[in-house]
This record gives structure tokens, sequence and C-alpha cells, in this order.
């Protein structure tokens, strides 16, 4: 890889820009799409590789070709940075997630309790219109307060979201969809809120409900069984 | 709002960032990539193995069982530049050697650094 091209590469990620990186097996020869105008076939597997966040085999002109995607990295929004936030954060970044803490609550969203991540403290359905959920970001609400957690999953159900979760027991999921359904959400939508969040496995303390979280989450990205998703799904992030 | 920092360098772009460190702080580098894969390989396409001359290594292209083999072709690529397509599989005679135990297949792509 020459200088160029991995600068060109890094400059791209730093940016949270996609960008594909086109080999030529036979002699290494390298260029980045779309920066780099390419014949057709090249341009539509970079494409399709970047939709799909896999990687492609082209042959063109009998040379084999490999057509590696560099997308931005998945998002996680946690709303309320509680104590299972704090587990939660390292595994998510573990996982490959950049993660951003929203709790309006100076005296919880600290820099020492969350060191080096993006918090925001703005209310939080203010901070979620900013983030902008896409089909690459998983929404986690952790505040067990309907003041802040509701505006938060109003926001993200309105949003293509791959995944949202909400703490909270049965009973409280239940009120909380009452609430929900009365702003105007409907059943099927309301459907797409994992709650109890996490996968069932007996976790008891907080890493172990943030671990059983960011099993959900990949179980849901990878279309694991184990997802419980009861509404069509939105568009997911391969 | 404070700027995000990684933490980790666990997954494949910050391989390359590891990797793009190495070579900045001086060292001699070459990159493995996985390239393709069929059957039960435990390392998607696009897996990065970093390895630096010093013998570092950061990132990985299989479940441990090829990544020495692979680290033996990236010095050679250090020292000739050129690129090379690695195969390993049942029939490939390397790949018995160092035990492809997944019974999987696999093409690994080690490029240099420049």
């Amino acid at each position: 890889m020459t200088p160029e091209v991995l600068a060109a590469l890094q400059a791209a990620q730093a940016a949270k820009r996609p960008v594909a990186l086109l080999t030529r097996l036979t002699d290494g020869h390298q260029c980045l799409w779309p920066d780099t105008a390419v014949p057709g076939a090249l341009a539509e597997a970079a494409q399709a590789a970047l939709r799909d966040d896999a990687a492609q085999n082209v042959t063109l002109d009998g040379e084999p070709w490999f057509v590696h995607p560099h997308n931005p990295p998945l998002r996680m929004i946690i709303v309320g940075a509680v104590h299972i936030a704090q587990a939660l954060v390292p595994m998510a970044q573990t996982a490959g997630f950049a993660v951003t803490v929203v709790d309006p609550r100076r005296a919880w969203a600290t820099a020492d309790r969350f060191p080096g991540i993006t918090l925001i403290h703005e209310w939080t359905d203010d901070a979620m219109l900013a983030l902008a959920p896409d089909a690459r970001t998983a929404v986690v609400t952790l505040t067990h307060d309907p003041k802040l957690d509701d505006p938060a999953l109003d926001i993200a159900l309105k949003s293509d979201a791959f995944y949202i979760g909400a703490l909270g027991s049965r009973r409280t999921h239940a009120k909380r969809v009452a609430r929900l359904t009365e702003a105007g959400h409907s059943e099927a939508a309301l459907a797409r809120i994992n709650a109890p969040v996490g996968l069932n496995i007996e976790a008891v303390t907080a890493p172990e409900i943030a671990l059983s979280i960011l099993a959900e989450v990949v179980a849901t990205r990878r279309g694991s069984p184990l997802a419980r998703r009861t509404a069509p799904a939105p568009a997911v992030a391969a | 709002m404070s700027e995000p920092v990684s933490r980790t360098h666990s997954h494949d772009d910050d391989v390359l960032a590891t990797a793009a460190d190495w070579r900045a702080a001086g060292e001699t580098v070459a990159l493995a990539t996985v390239v393709e894969t069929w059957g039960s390989s435990p390392r998607p396409a696009g897996s990065r193995l970093a390895v630096s001359a010093s013998g570092k290594l950061a990132g990985s292209v299989s479940g441990g069982c090829i990544e020495g083999a692979v680290a033996d072709a990236a010095k050679e690529t250090m020292q000739t530049g050129a690129p090379q397509l690695l195969d390993f599989g049942i029939s490939d005679e390397r790949a018995w050697e160092v035990g492809l135990a997944c019974g999987g297949k696999l093409k690994v792509f080690v490029e240099k650094l420049s």
C-alpha cells in the first residue's frame, strides 16, 4: 500500500466518509472508490460492498480485484449516564461501536465516569434529533425515567435505528407503551423496542446487564434467531 | 462535548491505524488481508493482520492457525516489496503443516506498507 493510498484511506475514516479500497490482486495496485473513477463493474461492486458492509471479489479483464468496504463505525447512543452505561461503554467500544452518552443530568454524565467518550448534556429529544440515528445506529435508553427515556424513544422510533432497547420491567414497559401510544406510535412501531432490554441471560450485576444488551444488539445486527424482533425490521445495516 | 477517543485496537480499521502508527515510527510493516473464504473460516473477508519487522502483530486473519505462516510470508514481502496472494486450504500442503483445524479455505493478500 502506497503512503498516498494509506493517507487517503485514513483521511476518509477520520472524516467518517464511506470508501472502498480496491486492490488488484495480481500486482497490488490500489485505489479508493469513489475518489478514483473506475470501470463500471468495479464501481458497482464498491457500491454494493459499502451498502452491505461486506467485501467482494470481482474479476475485471481477467484480473482478480478485492473490494474492501470501509464504512464509518456503527454508532451506539446510550441515554442515561448510569452504572450500566459505565459497563456498556467499553464493551460496545471493543465491539467496534462509536459510543455517545446522552444525559442532561450533569452530575451523572461526567468525564470522570465516562473517560474519553462523547457526552451530550442536552435534553434527550434535542440530543437525539441532533444525533439523527440511522440504520447503522443502536439506541439504548437506561435512565428508567420517563421524562428522559420517552422523548429519546420517540425520536428513535421515527428513525431507522437498527436496534432500540429500553431498560425497565415488563410492567414499566407496559406503561411506557401506553404513553408512547398516546403520543401517536403504532403497535407495530412500538414492537421495535426491545424491553426488558437485553438477551435473557439472567443478568444481575451492571456488567452482566451490559453484556446482555450488547449481545442483543449484535444478535439483531447479525440477524440471529436470538433477536426477538416481532415487527417487520427496518433496513438493517448488514 | 468531548472528542471520542478510541480505547481499543480490536477491530479491523484499527489494525490499519496500528500498522500506520508503526510505519510512521520508522518500522517496516506488512499488512495481510483475508480476501476470500470458503467453508468455516473464522474471520471474514476484510479481516487484517499487521506484522512489523521487529515481530509485532496486530489483528488476525484466522483463529490463530495460519498467523505464523502469514507472518513468515509478510517478512518475505517486507524484504522483496512484492505482494503475495496466499492460498490456504485442505489441499494446500502448507495448510496441513500449520494445521487449518477449522476445515475452511481462505486466500490472504500480503502487501508491504511502502
